[in-house]
């Protein structure tokens, strides 16, 4: 299975990216953003990272760079695209997926290990994994998930939200939203679900030693649903 | 010429940024604030002399990249 990495001037999970894709059995690229072509893919990746330093708004430069209009072609005739944190932030400024990411309720920047909950697995990301609760890492200051209310009746209406922050029992109450996002949302997916935008970084949970192995079920599941 | 635009944030959409200066405000004396809403200026020197359609020009950048239309408004306003 082929994979490809973007790098934007400013990512910095890309190479993170790259070992845990590398380590589950994908052939991974890394693919600059000034490139016009994108490699033959199974699945791309927008890294997290501060992608042209989080200027006007965070991944609206990205969201315009070369690359990107191979990666929305790519995405629009039904390719798996998955944005982890920044490239959340990119693919909610092309309008991948709707919505944006606002500045954190309260203004800090947010750097610890949530629980996750999936809402539902009738998806290439998430089918056939056998829980519904993970825990991964969020870094970010501009992760507060935010929509118009017609959005939001549509994105709910046609099971759009992808994960939800809670606590180890999958509790979403207002005190396990880390960043004021609405409804706990912390992923959503296109209407098709073949783009998948989530702040959380699964690639930082790859290695139990280091960090959790949450990370290592969702990309051994990725590999063998994309195969 | 100078076409300005102003991008500022949509009535609904929370401004934690602006709710802060509200309160620093209020805590240097200054109580009789209702609001604080932060915004954007910019300042566009484009090379078009006709000012409709150094607006227009300005405009079309506000919808493709100035301005996020789901949580901001833009305001254009020719200064020279």
């Amino acid at each position: 299975m082929k994979s490809s990495v973007i790098t934007f001037p400013g990512s910095n999970c890309d190479r993170d990216m790259d070992v845990a894709l590398t380590k589950f059995g994908f052939k991974n690229k890394m693919v600059w953003h000034d490139d016009k072509e994108l490699p033959k893919s199974d699945l791309v990746v927008l890294p997290g990272g501060f992608s042209y330093g989080d200027y006007l708004r965070c991944g609206s430069m990205a969201s315009k760079s070369k690359i990107m209009q191979s990666v929305i072609n790519f995405a629009k005739s039904g390719g798996l695209v998955m944005g982890i944190c920044n490239g959340f932030q990119i693919l909610v400024e092309t309008g991948l997926v709707p919505g944006v990411l606002l500045r954190n309720k309260y203004l800090e920047f947010i750097c610890k290990n949530v629980f996750i909950k999936l809402d539902n697995k009738d998806n290439p990301y998430f089918k056939n994994l056998d829980k519904d609760i993970f825990k991964f890492h969020i870094a970010h200051n501009e992760g507060n998930y935010f929509c118009t209310k017609d959005q939001l009746k549509e994105i709910e209406d046609n099971n759009q939200i992808a994960i939800y922050y809670c606590d180890d029992k999958g509790q979403t109450e207002d005190q396990f939203n880390p960043n004021g996002s609405i409804k706990n949302i912390a992923g959503i997916f296109n209407k098709k679900k073949n783009i998948l935008g989530m702040m959380p970084h699964p690639e930082r949970m790859i290695d139990q030693s280091l960090s959790g192995a949450d990370g290592s079920l969702f990309f051994k599941n990725l590999i063998n649903n994309i195969k | 010429m100078k076409i300005s635009a102003i991008i500022t944030l949509k009535k609904d959409v929370l401004d934690p940024q602006g709710k802060v200066i509200h309160q620093t405000l209020d805590g240097m004396g200054f109580k009789d604030v209702n609001e604080v809403r932060q915004g954007k200026y910019f300042e566009i020197d484009v090379k078009e002399n006709d000012p409709t359609k150094a607006k227009g020009v300005v405009e079309d950048m506000c919808k493709k990249l100035l301005a996020n239309l789901v949580i901001e408004n833009y305001k254009i306003i020719e200064t020279q």
